[in-house]
């Protein structure tokens, strides 16, 4: 595997508050009960990997944090600020939060930089002139700068993922998000995006990680959570998590996918 | 994977094919291989040949050969076996100015001149910024003082005798200009979640499209009036106006929804998650891309509409079709209503055929890179 960072680097950047909680938390689509009373707490600085089956309710879990998804029960509260229907709140919590979809979802019409600059220009209202630089820096740091002119569809799957993930960053959010961001991938271009996850990851980053890439759980992540059927099975730092799981459920799915 | 055959031995590379004799096929094998490679296809040729043989020659004589090419009076066309075109000498002034009077007809014809001019400026890619704020108000100001009168010296000609040409152009590019708009609020307020928003969006679409507009035009024009205070009349031109933007809209409307449709969640969520109010994210992410995938739809909706213009005669406006029908109502002119046609179709041709063009250059020109939406 790439990923290649010593887990123990994370306990010495990891901040002592939670800055997200979830206490409570229920979801449904019409009848089906997607999430059942998830209880999580993220300290600042803390890596976490979300695994399981597909349909386990992961996906819907890290996007109820930025809201994507809205939860009919309990309390999520991010980086104090509780999550309701107040639009105030949610834009605030969005300005903190960064994301990186499977699907990159970059916007076809927009060049790279433009993407970037997009946000901080209209959200955060920075003047152009400095969205761009910090733009150009963070494009530099997921080492695509070059193609900063171009538009998206003239860029291979791993350099849209960069991209993407440049452009969440150029909010400099507190906390990213990353549903699946290599999913969608050809293989050889999962390893310069897992690449970039893992500088981030030193840098002391809060990311909470949908994904399947056990290599990077392992070398990145300082708390693995496996979600089954809409719970919490089971959550441990990773050598116990994959060395010695507790649940028959885990076991199953690490034999399956080991 | 076993290596077979190099133990070693020095690379020798395999002699490269003779290039093939001629990469493009001549024109005999072209039409040996294309049309009549099969019975049947040769069949389908040979028929083809002998439909435009016989008619192709017989439309050229008519049109060209034996047509009368200059002005003429009316007797004159009755020794010709094809087409009359005096009566065209003798009607075009009429047919594209109408009423109007005549030796006050260079004001519409300058006035055409100025709103085609306007309109092609507005598609060139230079002048996509703020000029064109400017050069509409201006362009426009100018039309109406030309068309109108009273201002400058220039007699005041009141609109129930504008007629023909400019007619149509106006009222089908400003139903256009005003229209596209007003389309783009009722798509985005059909897929609102505003309850009582979306319940008028679905109303007005519907209702709209649900009669011909005709209809429309009636109403504008016949019973609109009824329910104004007395005392009060809005001017006949621009009720027909407001009738063809209202009906053009709710089509528009459909075909801005359909592209929005079209666009993947994954940009919406994108855009929310970035933290884009509702307002940021339609009009610089998802906006931009709907109307972009929509345009041969759109512009089949202008063509469609630049001909339905003609639907105003009913109510008695003067479009460029109803100056021509007036026009072979001529006693003396009667016979040659074929040429009329003609000239008409060829002008609504031309303007149909150049909005075709340019929505085609717009879609390359706008085209980004490989785009795998």
């Amino acid at each position: 595997m790439s990923a290649t960072a010593p887990a123990e680097t994370a306990a010495s950047t990891m901040g002592s508050h939670d800055v997200i909680t979830m206490s409570g938390v229920n979801k449904w689509y019409g009848d089906f009960h997607v999430l059942k009373d998830i209880n999580l707490a993220v300290k600042s600085g803390e890596r976490i990997v979300v695994c399981g089956p597909s349909g386990s309710g992961k996906s819907t879990l890290i996007r109820c944090i930025n809201r994507l998804e809205e939860h009919q029960e309990g309390a999520i509260n991010v980086d104090g600020i509780e999550l309701t229907d107040n639009i105030k709140n949610i834009d605030a919590v969005r300005a903190e939060v960064g994301m990186v979809f499977q699907h990159f979802n970059l916007f076809p019409h927009l060049s790279v930089l433009d993407n970037c600059t997009l946000a901080p220009i209209w959200v955060k209202k920075q003047p152009k002139a400095e969205a761009e630089a910090t733009a150009m820096k963070y494009l530099e740091r997921v080492r695509i700068a070059e193609q900063a002119p171009k538009y998206p569809g003239q860029l291979s799957g791993g350099q849209q993922q960069r991209v993407a993930i440049a452009r969440a960053l150029c909010m400099t959010p507190k906390i990213m998000l990353f549903d699946e961001p290599t999913s969608a991938l050809d293989p050889e271009m999962v390893k310069e995006v897992l690449d970039t996850m893992v500088d981030l990851a030193k840098e002391g980053m809060t990311m909470l990680c949908v994904t399947h890439e056990m290599g990077f759980a392992k070398a990145v992540a300082d708390r693995v959570i496996f979600m089954d059927q809409g719970e919490i099975v089971e959550q441990n730092e990773p050598n116990a998590f994959f060395d010695n799981p507790q649940n028959p459920r885990t076991q199953e799915f690490l034999n399956q996918i080991l | 994977m076993a290596d077979i055959t190099n133990t070693g031995a020095d690379f020798v590379p395999t002699q490269a094919r003779p290039a093939p004799a001629s990469v493009r096929p001549g024109p005999m094998t072209w039409l040996k291989e294309n049309l009549f490679n099969t019975w049947y296809n040769t069949l389908f040729t040979l028929g083809g040949i002998y439909l435009l043989v016989q008619t192709i020659p017989g439309l050229i004589d008519w049109f060209f050969a034996s047509a009368l090419w200059e002005a003429a009076p009316a007797d004159a066309c009755k020794e010709i076996a094809g087409a009359c075109w005096a009566f065209v000498y003798e009607k075009w002034r009429f047919i594209l100015f109408g009423t109007y009077p005549f030796e006050q007809q260079w004001r519409p014809g300058t006035a055409v001149v100025l709103f085609i001019g306007m309109v092609v400026i507005s598609c060139m890619k230079p002048f996509w910024n703020k000029s064109l704020l400017v050069i509409w108000p201006v362009g426009l100001a100018v039309t109406w003082i030309l068309l109108s009168g009273g201002l400058f010296g220039l007699d005041h000609v009141p609109n129930n005798l504008w007629g023909g040409l400019p007619i149509t152009l106006m009222l089908a590019v400003i139903g256009a200009i005003v229209a596209f708009p007003v389309s783009i609020a009722l798509a985005l307020g059909r897929r609102s979640n505003m309850p009582i928003i979306k319940a008028f969006c679905v109303g007005y679409i519907e209702l709209i499209r649900g009669v011909p507009l005709i209809t429309v035009l009636f109403m504008a024009s016949v019973m609109f009036p009824l329910f104004m205070p007395e005392g009060i009349t809005i001017d006949k031109l621009l009720r027909a106006q407001v009738a063809i933007i209202m009906f053009m809209a709710a089509y528009l409307a459909e075909v801005v929804r359909g592209g929005l449709q079209a666009i993947p969640k994954g940009q919406y969520e994108a855009a929310d998650a970035m933290g884009l109010s509702y307002w940021q994210a339609m009009v610089f992410i998802i906006l931009p891309q709907a109307l972009k995938i929509t345009i041969p739809p759109q512009v089949n909706t202008f063509i469609g509409m630049f001909k339905d213009t003609s639907l105003v005669l009913i109510v008695g406006i003067f479009d460029l079709m109803f100056t021509m029908r007036v026009a072979i109502n001529d006693l003396e002119w009667r016979a040659y209503y074929l040429e009329g046609m003609v000239f008409v179709a060829i002008l609504y041709f031309i303007f149909c055929y150049s909005m075709s063009k340019y929505s085609q250059w717009l879609e390359g020109e706008l085209h980004r890179g490989h785009k795998r939406l």
